[in-house]
């Protein structure tokens, strides 16, 4: 089992016939993930050749799905277009969009949420500005490298992707169920909280580890979600104790505003909820390591 | 990017929103030609990004073109809460306030979607007002797609019960006031006050604006609005390069890749300080995934260039990127730094872990530099940058 993504997952690509397109989908595809098609309305019609696999492109998500029956779609799209493209996706009703895209503005965000909200959440959309998410020996959809770690018990959600890959590291050799990079924009799709309750229906998800970073109030309400729904061991790692009040810490959505989203404000309502937050990356590690060791 | 009130105010005029004559000056001399084309009397407004200038005495009334001029050579050059005055706007004299109200758009990160808040108690600080009075702040969520109509504009008044006298005026305000917070792309615009004046009209009287910079690609009118003189150089010369870069500080120079591992590696390299004297982080520098030679050196140069770095964590998972091209990349960066003429003495940490980690400490370890130490873990290379930093 597996949260969002498993190796029956059918997977297209927007965006798949530019560079970083191009790039990702050979990694994906060298992962196992079963890529059905591309989309881009130039090049419908077309095939690419990924190392022998070769990669059909339609004109539209919709015909995508329609001849390919994909459920997942993973977005490579520039950010001027990102907009467009997510509406798209959420106008085929595709079950799950993966947005990698970095630097949409937030009124094109706000606006694609709430347009999939207004058409019954039909699509559930992963990021923007997130690395996607991985199902270890199973499926990947992003940038997660495939090959840091193997299907295990260990459920990992992260509003950071280079700490997603550093604790995927930390705890290789237990392995993960799914990892989730849910982005650090300040306007994001899926939530600590919907990876939370996914992880803990998941049967094969003995372990969450949640990653945090400064901003926003999401692991605030995260902690609370814990408390009261969520029965297996969390740690958790909040980043950016030591970033100025009022400065973009790299995430568009990583600020100190005034006295709120600290990652002091974080870690004690974390712990508050009887989450074991470390002090580093390698002692939340040392955390999870021992709560599975019993 | 927070702009100053002039800035703001420009933004509203240029939209619709009701705002008085105004202009920006940086020299005493030039407020008495401002405060003649208003009339002779104005009033001299510090631009500065922090509230509370008012009570600082960086906002003065000036009843003769004279007396304009000695009052902005009073307030040019003035510190408030650490904020430098260096341009002061000569405003046009309100008419006799009757009234203050509040209204402000934003982005309400909580419920991902777009909220406006308005008060008839305006003029103080709106946080205050939330927290003593939360039942005098009406806040109503607005749809990104759906925007404030009249319809919606005519909720929102009635939500912060504004006096009947002045409702079709604050629903025409509200209207063009989401109209700039739209076609700026800002993540909060904000009227306090917006005041009732004698004669019956509804004015903003001060704005806040703060623009999202991921939009700036369809506003290349939005540059001009920087305030490059408040910059940091540093800031500023790592922005010129491309880099994603923060000052700091403190004395342990930080290089690494994606926004949360170099914020993570601030922290750690923060806590291990605490056993060496206090040393803290420098700075926040993200070189991104690619991690290529190119621009590793910009920002080794950048941080190397910084007086206050003792020494350099570069603290690299490598991901999709390839350990041995980050160790060949900054083997290449100090080559390349030595080459541009650089004088390169700080000692450097590098922590390489992930995709080909093995390969890539063999490069570093072949290269012999001088001044480049491996530590293999993020806590154990942190410790000796700080350690390094503070026998400095």
């Amino acid at each position: 089992m597996a949260i969002f993504l498993t190796k029956e997952s059918k997977v297209i690509v927007q965006g798949m016939t530019g560079a970083t397109g191009m790039k990702h989908t050979k990694l994906m595809l060298g992962d196992g993930t079963n890529i059905v098609g591309g989309v881009n309305p130039r090049k419908a019609g077309t095939t690419v050749d990924f190392d022998g696999t070769s990669v059909p492109v339609f004109g539209s998500v919709e015909e995508a799905m329609e001849k390919t029956g994909a459920d997942v779609s993973v977005l490579f799209v520039p950010p001027a277009f990102a907009k467009s493209a997510v509406v798209e996706a959420i106008d085929a009703e595709i079950p799950l969009a993966v947005v990698i895209t970095e630097g949409i503005a937030v009124h094109d965000s706000a606006a694609f949420y709430a347009y999939a909200v207004k058409k019954g959440n039909k699509t559930r959309i992963i990021g923007p500005n997130c690395p996607g998410l991985i199902t270890p020996g199973q499926s990947n959809a992003g940038i997660i490298p495939g090959d840091i770690t193997k299907p295990g018990k260990i459920g990992l959600v992260s509003k950071s992707g280079t700490l997603t890959y550093q604790m995927m590291y930390e705890l290789r050799d237990i392995g993960f169920s799914s990892a989730v990079g849910i982005g650090g924009d300040p306007v994001i799709g899926t939530t600590h909280i919907d990876a939370l309750a996914a992880f803990e229906a998941d049967p094969e998800t003995e372990l969450i580890v949640m990653i945090g970073e400064i901003g926003g109030d999401a692991e605030e309400r995260a902690a609370d979600f814990i408390k009261a729904n969520v029965t297996k061991p969390v740690v958790g790692y909040v980043a950016g104790f030591t970033a100025p009040e009022g400065k973009t810490m790299g995430h568009a959505g990583a600020i100190v505003s005034g006295s709120s989203g600290t990652a002091q404000a974080k870690k004690e309502a974390l712990e508050a909820a009887g989450v074991k937050v470390g002090k580093t990356p390698t002692e939340t590690a040392k955390l999870a390591r021992a709560i599975l060791a019993g | 990017m927070d702009l100053f009130e002039y800035q703001a105010r420009d933004l509203f005029a240029k939209h619709g929103v009701p705002v008085l004559a105004g202009e920006v000056i940086d020299t005493p001399e030039a407020a008495r030609e401002a405060t003649e084309r208003l009339g002779g009397r104005s009033v001299v407004k510090a631009q500065v990004k922090v509230g509370g200038r008012g009570k600082a005495g960086g906002v003065k009334l000036a009843s003769d073109p004279q007396d304009a001029v000695e009052k902005a050579g009073q307030i040019l050059g003035m510190d408030i809460k650490g904020h430098t005055v260096h341009k002061v706007m000569i405003a046009e004299t309100a008419p006799e306030i009757a009234e203050e109200y509040y209204v402000s758009y934003l982005l309400d990160r909580t419920n991902r979607t777009f909220l406006a808040m308005a008060s008839v108690e305006g003029g103080m600080d709106i946080e205050e007002v939330a927290a003593t009075k939360p039942e005098a702040l009406a806040k109503i969520p607005v749809d990104a797609n759906e925007g404030v109509t009249e319809a919606k504009a005519r909720e929102i008044v009635e939500a912060a019960k504004f006096p009947a006298e002045v409702k079709d005026q604050v629903a025409e305000i509200l209207v063009t006031l989401w109209k700039t917070f739209v076609a700026e792309d800002a993540l909060l615009v904000e009227v306090n006050p917006l005041a009732k004046v004698a004669d019956g009209r509804v004015i903003a009287l001060d704005g806040k604006v703060s623009l999202d910079a991921n939009a700036d690609f369809r506003h290349p009118e939005h540059a001009e609005l920087e305030d490059k003189a408040a910059a940091n150089p540093l800031e500023a010369a790592a922005k010129a390069k491309g880099l994603n870069y923060v000052k700091l500080d403190g004395e342990v120079g930080i290089i690494g890749n994606g926004a949360g591992l170099v914020m993570s590696t601030l922290d750690v390299v923060a806590y291990a300080g605490e056993a060496h004297g206090g040393v803290k982080p420098a700075n926040f520098l993200d070189i991104g995934g690619g991690a290529s030679a190119e621009v590793m050196a910009n920002g080794l140069e950048i941080i190397l260039g910084d007086p206050d770095v003792k020494s350099v964590f570069v603290n690299v998972f490598g991901g999709i990127t390839a350990c041995d091209e980050v160790a060949n990349g900054i083997v290449q960066a100090l080559d390349l730094l030595h080459s541009r003429g650089e004088d390169v003495t700080k000692p450097l940490v590098v922590r390489l872990d992930g995709n080909n980690a093995e390969l890539g400490r063999k490069i570093l370890s072949d290269a012999n530099h001088p001044l480049v130490q491996r530590v293999d873990t993020m806590d154990g290379a942190a410790d000796k940058a700080a350690e390094l930093a503070a026998a400095k």
